[in-house]
């Protein structure tokens, strides 16, 4: 049953090009099942708002980001990658946009897909990228004091002695 | 053959005391991962733990006498274990259950405690990731016989324990290296 | 005093935007409203969730809920252990399924590198995800049917836990994370005991099956405290990124295993159905986890009846899984070859690209996002969660219910602290 509409999706070219036409540089890579588009930053919003609005992307499944600090033959710092699925066909897009250090922002994908928000909140919490008009930034998984961005690669796995700075309870004062 | 039972008995109540806390355990399961559900596993119907006086769960820690802490504990966990277990009455005490508890495991990473003996005292270690449910009944087997070689009826020892408690030093958040108070590790 | 009263229905309030639900409970007028801290030490969060709850007597106004306490850098040490070592670390995310895990990371990193497995190895582990999809539900409805009271369901649940674990001992002597699959196949081939065993399971597991269903299904007191509680429609499940029983039980007829057929599950498209329920609330999340484990003994009977011969690994040829102990210690190209998966200079060399792959897991649509640099370490292993997904759905679901409600939402949400976190 579910196969039926499975097969009748949109191909991923149409999108692809009407994008393209639409928004000039924006371009596409494919790698396995996963298709892309790669759209600068200041488009990032507007792409995502086409693809949800005209071709159906109803879910924001994935939203996630890496450093490409230390990547073989990186141009840009940081990349985010948005996951859409359309529930209607099961068909997936993966948009990337790449950041650089001195403006870490993105217009928050919140107002399009609520299940944006803490996806959003955890990839500010890893790696500083602050998303503008998020309704509620703040860190999610570590604690409110610690100051650094740990999934960055300047970061070190051990972390700079935050886990044991805390003070001690002996037999005596417990 | 009519059993000679004596009229008077006298003996120390030291031991008895002790055999009372031992074999009525009221464990406080400050279970946080993987480890918690092996715990969960030793109250259920296979293993159950019952068969050593050590089944009444509470999780309200003002009604227990013995913590264990099952799973890793991370940064954010840390004051709240402190506090959980400053808020155990005496006599208590501690069994810290698997690897992850007990030195950080596989977890050494920047969020990851290398071990809660660093920050709280710990009385039975129990090894494995996570341990089998055996291990933690051995464990509580052993720490009963901790508990029966010592202590007393009137427990001078935990007077001393508590004689110095106050308010526990304000815990700064990591993180915050300008105004925090590094701590030794020794 | 005046009394701010809601509307017993959460729909209302879960329709709003939640910068309405933010500033709800404020102002000088509200101050009979009071604050509730729950958990992160609570029984009834299994494990380490904390929520602020804002009250108007016991009918919850707000929640916000404050996660972190089980972080421990999962995705940090990705980066960090190569392809084989990390699947231990996997393994200890959604510590009640670990297998399912496993089999999504090896997955994500078998699409990377294009390997194509062997049917016998595609069939273990298909038998392996359904067998960690009954017990998770089986804990999740004994969890539920626990913080509800009933503690002998529970007891049930544990009970056919207990011979999943012996399954997972024998295959690879761990009884709760085995670590069993590998780049390009499996630790170790099955043994006839497994066959045996999983024949035992699927003959003896409707039983209990159906004990827990006599226990809970028709209990008043479960169902008047499950029964239209935490109802979430089907356009918010689609919205928030639900996935799993949790949107299925809203009406969003999705399961991976139908739409995008992995493993061997294309095999099996006529043995199982996909279980949906319209409701929304906490009875059909319970519901359709109990009718998902009948389905998923229906696929393992399949499978282990149909086991095919032959190879557990890859071809060794593809240099991608270890040779035979036996030859290993023979020859001296099998020792170099194991030797080069061993270095950490050496081992696989993927292409240098990034590929998300997911299965669906007992829980929802766990993917993970793997960047590749190359090397036989993901330079960025990223998971995509469900409990975590799952979790960010619970303020909507609870406001306008009372305080004991709260117990009965996040049971059937089954949120798993260490998938949550990471």
């Amino acid at each position: 049953m579910l196969n039926e509409y499975r097969y009748c999706n949109m191909p991923f070219d149409i999108i692809a090009d009407a994008v393209k036409a639409k928004f000039v540089d924006v371009s596409t890579s494919e790698f396995r099942d996963n298709r892309r588009l790669h759209v600068p930053p200041a488009q990032a919003y507007d792409v995502l708002k086409t693809l949800k609005e005209q071709y159906g992307f109803n879910m924001l499944f994935e939203l996630t980001a890496a450093d490409y600090l230390k990547y073989p033959n990186a141009t840009d710092r940081f990349g985010v990658v948005y996951g859409l699925l359309n529930m209607t066909t099961g068909e997936r897009i993966y948009v990337r946009t790449f950041l650089n250090e001195p403006d870490l922002t993105l217009p928050s994908t919140f107002s399009l897909w609520k299940g944006a928000n803490w996806l959003e909140r955890e990839v500010y919490d890893m790696y500083g990228i602050v998303f503008a008009g998020h309704p509620d930034l703040r860190r999610i998984l570590l604690p409110e004091m610690f100051t650094s961005f740990p999934l960055r690669k300047d970061y070190p796995l051990r972390g700079r002695g935050e886990r044991h700075n805390f003070p001690v309870i002996t037999r005596a004062e417990s | 053959m009519a059993l000679m039972i004596p009229d008077v008995m006298l003996a120390p109540l030291n031991p008895l005391a002790n055999w009372v806390r031992a074999n009525s355990l009221w464990p406080m399961p400050f279970a946080t991962a993987c480890c918690g559900i092996e715990l969960m596993a030793t109250g259920a119907s296979k293993h159950d733990i019952a068969r050593f006086g050590a089944e009444v769960m509470r999780f309200s820690p003002r009604q227990c006498d013995l913590m264990i802490v099952a799973g890793r504990v991370v940064m954010k966990m840390l004051p709240v274990l402190q506090r959980i277990w400053m808020q155990m009455p005496e006599p208590k005490w501690c069994v810290s259950m698997g690897a992850c508890a007990s030195s950080g495991g596989v977890f050494d990473t920047y969020a990851v405690v290398q071990g809660i003996d660093r920050f709280i005292p710990v009385d039975m270690y129990v090894p494995g990731c996570p341990p089998r449910p055996e291990q933690l009944i051995q464990a509580i087997i052993d720490l009963q016989d901790k508990i029966k070689a010592t202590g007393t009826l009137q427990g001078v020892e935990f007077g001393k324990r508590t004689e110095h408690m106050g308010p526990l030093a304000n815990v700064e958040m990591p993180g915050d290296f300008a105004k925090s108070r590094r701590v030794s590790l020794n | 005093m005046k009394k701010f009263i809601l509307h017993p229905s959460s729909f209302l309030l879960a329709n709003m935007p939640l910068e309405a639900l933010a500033t709800l409970p404020e102002g000088p007028d509200k101050d009979y409203l009071w604050t509730l801290n729950f958990g992160p030490q609570h029984p009834a969060t299994h494990t380490t969730l904390r929520l602020i709850l804002t009250l108007d007597g016991e009918t919850v106004v707000k929640a916000v809920p404050d996660i972190g306490f089980l972080h421990s850098g999962f995705e940090k040490l990705g980066e960090d252990l190569d392809f084989n070592q990390y699947v231990t670390i996997v393994d200890r995310m959604n510590y009640v399924s670990p297998i399912a895990n496993e089999i999504a990371w090896h997955l994500t990193i078998e699409k990377l590198m294009g390997i194509e497995l062997t049917p016998r190895c595609k069939y273990i582990r298909t038998i392996l995800a359904e067998l960690a999809r009954i017990s998770d539900h089986l804990l999740c409805a004994g969890a539920q049917a626990l913080d509800l009271g009933a503690f002998t369901a529970f007891l049930y649940g544990f009970q056919q836990r207990e011979v999943i674990a012996e399954i997972y001992e024998t295959i690879s002597g761990q009884r709760f994370h085995p670590s069993y699959t590998r780049v390009g196949g499996l630790l170790f081939d099955v043994t006839d005991d497994f066959v045996r065993q999983v024949r035992t399971f699927v003959k003896e597991f409707p039983k209990t099956h159906a004990d827990m269903c006599r226990l809970l299904n028709r209990n008043r007191i479960f169902l008047e405290r499950t029964q239209g509680i935490g109802v979430l429609s089907k356009e918010l499940a689609i919205d928030l990124s639900c996935t799993g029983p949790i949107a299925r039980s809203s009406g969003v007829v999705r399961d991976l295993r139908k739409d995008e057929p992995y493993l061997a599950y294309g095999d099996f498209q006529s043995a199982f159905k996909v279980i949906c329920a319209q409701e929304g609330d906490s009875y059909a999340r319970y519901q359709v986890r109990m009718e998902e484990m009948l389905e998923s003994l229906k696929i393992i009977d399949a499978a282990i009846e149909n086991l095919p011969a032959g190879a557990v690994n890859v071809d060794v040829e593809s240099k991608a899984v270890f040779p035979a102990q036996t030859s290993v210690y023979r020859s001296i190209e099998s020792m170099i070859q194991h030797f080069e998966l061993v270095m950490p200079n050496r081992q696989w060399s993927p292409p240098v690209d990034e590929v998300y792959g997911c299965i669906e897991s007992p829980n929802g649509e766990l993917g993970f996002y793997v960047v590749s640099d190359g090397t036989g370490v993901a330079y960025r292993a990223r998971t995509r969660p469900p409990s975590y997904i799952h979790f960010a759905v619970f303020p909507y679901l609870i406001v306008g219910h009372q305080l004991s409600d709260v117990v009965a939402v996040l049971g059937s949400l089954n949120i798993i602290a260490a998938e949550l976190d990471r």
